[in-house]
């Protein structure tokens, strides 16, 4: 190597460090948020005496905290059904957000079910998919009973078979392959356990 | 002529043979009959001011060299056939200047912040001295800018402009493409009502789809797993300083390929052998 080369080298590779300098931090701090999971809250949504098994009571809650309405979320929430095979005592909270997209879901008391204004995605009582283009069955929240309050906790996914996991976004499928094709992000809670 | 005359003398489109002042013209007057008139002091600064433009274009060009780079640009040669349908490329760069320029100014009455935003939209609207108008050119203005970028791309594809050698020009223009698709999403979410609201939520979920990548992309997009309070903040800074930034880099380099390589001729129109090239027998024709 000629000293020229040896200097064009050393030059070149002080000017990748000066950059890399610059821009490594810049990109980490756009893509912080991807890795940061936020504090775990609970809110209380009414007294358990409020909640029956047969039919789901609205209740509206903050999900992401300091930017006022824009953070709330709506849940519907019943006690567990023994005709279902489900603890009583257990409070089930179903999302309202659709996994189609994401548009909000309403129940509708006659029909018995959550039907999407949006694309036409309708779930049947406990949340599955009895149509349209909704590809896993809704989202719930963990649910806790503290002082005689029915609290609220943070959204976990669910498989066909309504097993527990990590949240995920509307449109992407669980269970099976679909958890390493829709990797769990690290922003998400881990799921209930049983 | 008279507008000639105020354009500096290597700017001027060259006169082609047989026309102008040459030689050929209008012998001079006898001197004697008419002799030349000394003009007043009067007419003499007329004349000089007249020269002024002229004057501060050529101490411009003098100190750039512009001329050679302008004149091989604007006359620069195009094909025969050339038609109404070569325009649409600057009807998209037209329509992106008015985004550019609305843009800027709605950025001064804009506030991107969750709990302000709608209303400062409301407050452009409804109150701001023709605020309606120029906020309704942004956003009537971005479908326009839309559906013209597709329009070059639909001419550009049946005209078979994108062949050999302007495949890069090609690349460069689906890059543009995607990048005024981005700016119409990022910027539907800036007004922040329901609509633009809901319709984010959608096209982030969409981002979603995608395997492996997609949770990552729509967490990128939100700053978070939940729209949040510097989404919207986010939103706005990949849409008035990213990505209006690497599309005026790359129209810069998409113009230079279209100036470099020159443009093609619609494809019904086909190209003349020059004479010495004609095959003379039948063997050359074989």
């Amino acid at each position: 190597m000629t000293r020229r080369r040896a200097f064009t080298v050393a030059s070149q590779a002080l000017g990748g460090v000066a950059g890399a300098a610059i821009v490594l931090p810049a990109v980490g701090f756009a893509v912080a948020p991807i890795f940061h999971r936020g504090k775990e809250r609970w809110e209380a949504v009414g007294p358990v005496g409020d909640f029956v098994a047969d039919t789901y009571r609205q209740v509206v809650f903050t999900e992401t905290e300091g930017i006022g309405d824009v953070g709330k979320t709506t849940a519907y929430v019943r006690r567990g059904s023994k005709q279902l095979g489900e603890d009583p005592k257990q409070m089930i909270a179903i999302s309202n957000r659709c996994v189609h997209l994401g548009c909000p879901v309403r129940f509708v008391e006659a029909a018995g079910n959550f039907i999407c204004p949006c694309h036409g995605g309708v779930y049947d009582f406990v949340g599955k998919v009895i149509g349209g283009p909704p590809v896993r069955p809704l989202d719930q929240f963990q649910t806790r009973i503290r002082n005689g309050q029915v609290e609220l906790g943070p959204r976990y996914s669910v498989t066909s078979q309504l097993e527990p996991v990590r949240a995920r976004d509307p449109g992407e499928f669980t269970g099976g392959i679909w958890e390493y094709l829709y990797p769990p992000r690290p922003s998400t809670f881990p799921p209930p356990s049983g | 002529m008279k507008l000639d005359s105020l354009i500096p003398a290597p700017l001027r489109k060259p006169a082609k043979p047989g026309e102008g002042n040459g030689a050929k013209g209008a012998a001079p007057a006898d001197l004697k009959t008419a002799p030349p008139q000394r003009p007043s002091d009067a007419a003499r600064l007329g004349e000089r001011a007249k020269e002024a433009p002229v004057d501060v274009l050529a101490w411009v060009d003098q100190r750039t060299a512009a001329t050679g780079f302008l004149t091989g640009m604007l006359f620069r040669k195009v094909p025969k056939g050339t038609n109404w349908f070569y325009t649409l490329g600057s009807a998209t760069l037209f329509a992106f200047i008015v985004q550019a320029v609305t843009g800027v100014f709605l950025a001064m009455y804009y506030t991107p912040s969750v709990t302000q935003a709608y209303a400062s939209i409301s407050h452009i609207n409804n109150d701001v001295f023709l605020g309606a108008f120029v906020h309704g050119m942004h956003k009537w203005g971005s479908s326009v800018m839309v559906i013209l970028i597709f329009l070059h791309m639909g001419r550009t594809f049946f005209f078979g402009a994108y062949k050999y050698p302007r495949e890069l020009n090609w690349v460069i223009g689906v890059v543009l493409l995607i990048l005024t698709m981005t700016m119409a999403f990022t910027g539907y979410l800036l007004p922040f009502d329901q609509r633009s609201f809901w319709a984010s939520i959608v096209g982030i979920n969409i981002n979603g789809t995608g395997p492996i990548v997609g949770p990552y992309l729509s967490d990128f997009l939100r700053a978070g797993p939940e729209l949040g309070a510097t989404t919207l903040a986010r939103f706005y800074a990949i849409h008035m300083l990213l990505i209006p930034g690497a599309l005026i880099a790359l129209i810069g380099a998409h113009l230079y390929l279209v100036v470099k390589l020159g443009t093609t001729a619609p494809p019904w129109v086909r190209a003349e052998r020059p004479k010495a090239a004609k095959p003379t027998s039948p063997v050359d024709a074989g």
